[in-house]
């Protein structure tokens, strides 16, 4: 029952501190937006991280430690469970822009900054 | 625990966030730009550089140490340093034979204005399960071989208290400065899965 901790995959204990802060721009993006979110009074940190255990128990619970681990996609699963809970956004809004968004021409408009690299 | 898509269903996570920000930053809710700033800080001005210097500063000031040990989040801030997670931090000090290693069972809970935000391995769920289960078996794995009367004390950091470690000061540093000092001290050692080294 004991699974070995990865010491040579993406999750390996670095033996210096090198280690990229972020491994996509994405999870800098869901990173601020919770830290700004919570600085400016929509929640407090303690409904962040209470979703975000509720979040990381679930995975656990229906993967065990075989499943495919990523911790910014429970953090950004967490972040939408507590702005869904104050009806900041419904998950159906979300879903929908992101459909929109896959469905962009290419070449769309890169001046914003919007959080993805190509 | 509910069923909505969240960021498990199969629209990939960088679309699913870049539509949050949108549909955020239109109802006025986040502006980008700052969301830009704390990126920046967290990639480039928090991080285990802050740390290392208030293990320096314990290993030459005695007073200071001892503040320390009493005190972490006020004495920590002595050097500058405070701000989100930083408002319940928790000194302890390792010696030859007392050994306190850092995990968060439940999340990811960390001293970010001293060490900046965990690695992987830390938010890791293998790490958060065996570090309690079998200290000594994972911490010879990831390199730190403990004597057997060392004694083992694993903290679990939480929102109520997040825990640093001071590291021990290696034999063969007496006459090293407290800025010669600084650059020994790695974030590994004040999580407590490394020891520090003399150079």
């Amino acid at each position: 029952m004991t699974a070995p901790l990865d010491i040579d995959g993406p999750a390996a204990p670095p033996r210096s501190n090198g280690e990229l802060v972020f491994a996509e721009p994405w999870e800098s993006r869901a990173f601020g937006m919770a830290v700004s979110l919570s600085g400016a009074g929509a929640f407090t940190w303690a409904d962040f991280q209470a979703a975000l255990i509720a979040r990381i128990e679930a995975w656990q619970t229906a993967s065990g430690e075989g499943g495919q681990w990523n911790y910014y996609q429970l953090w950004l699963a967490a972040l939408e469970d507590v702005l869904v809970s104050r009806s900041a956004v419904s998950a159906g809004e979300v879903s929908a822009r992101a459909e929109a968004l896959a469905h962009r021409p290419a070449g769309h408009d890169h001046a914003g900054d919007h959080g993805h690299r190509h | 625990m509910t069923t909505v898509n969240g960021s498990g269903g199969r629209i990939p996570p960088a679309l699913r966030t870049e539509a949050l920000e949108q549909l955020l930053t239109e109802r006025g809710l986040i502006d980008p730009k700052a969301i830009n700033e704390i990126i920046t800080t967290y990639e480039t001005n928090v991080g285990p550089l802050n740390g290392a210097k208030v293990v320096a500063r314990a290993w030459t000031d005695p007073q200071y140490r001892q503040r320390l040990l009493d005190d972490g989040t006020a004495a920590i801030k002595e050097l500058g340093f405070s701000g989100s997670q930083g408002e319940h931090i928790v000194v302890v000090e390792n010696t030859a034979t007392i050994h306190n290693v850092v995990v968060c069972t439940l999340c990811s809970c960390y001293p970010w204005p001293v060490l900046g935000l965990p690695p992987s391995w830390y938010k890791d769920p293998v790490y958060r399960s065996r570090m309690v289960r079998e200290p000594r078996a994972l911490l010879a794995e990831m390199g730190l071989e403990l004597r057997d009367d060392v004694q083992i004390t694993v903290r679990d950091s939480t929102s109520e208290v997040r825990w640093l470690v001071l590291p021990e000061r290696p034999a063969g540093t007496e006459h090293l400065t407290e800025e010669e000092l600084v650059p020994l001290v790695s974030r590994d050692a004040m999580v407590g899965v490394a020891k520090v080294e003399a150079p």
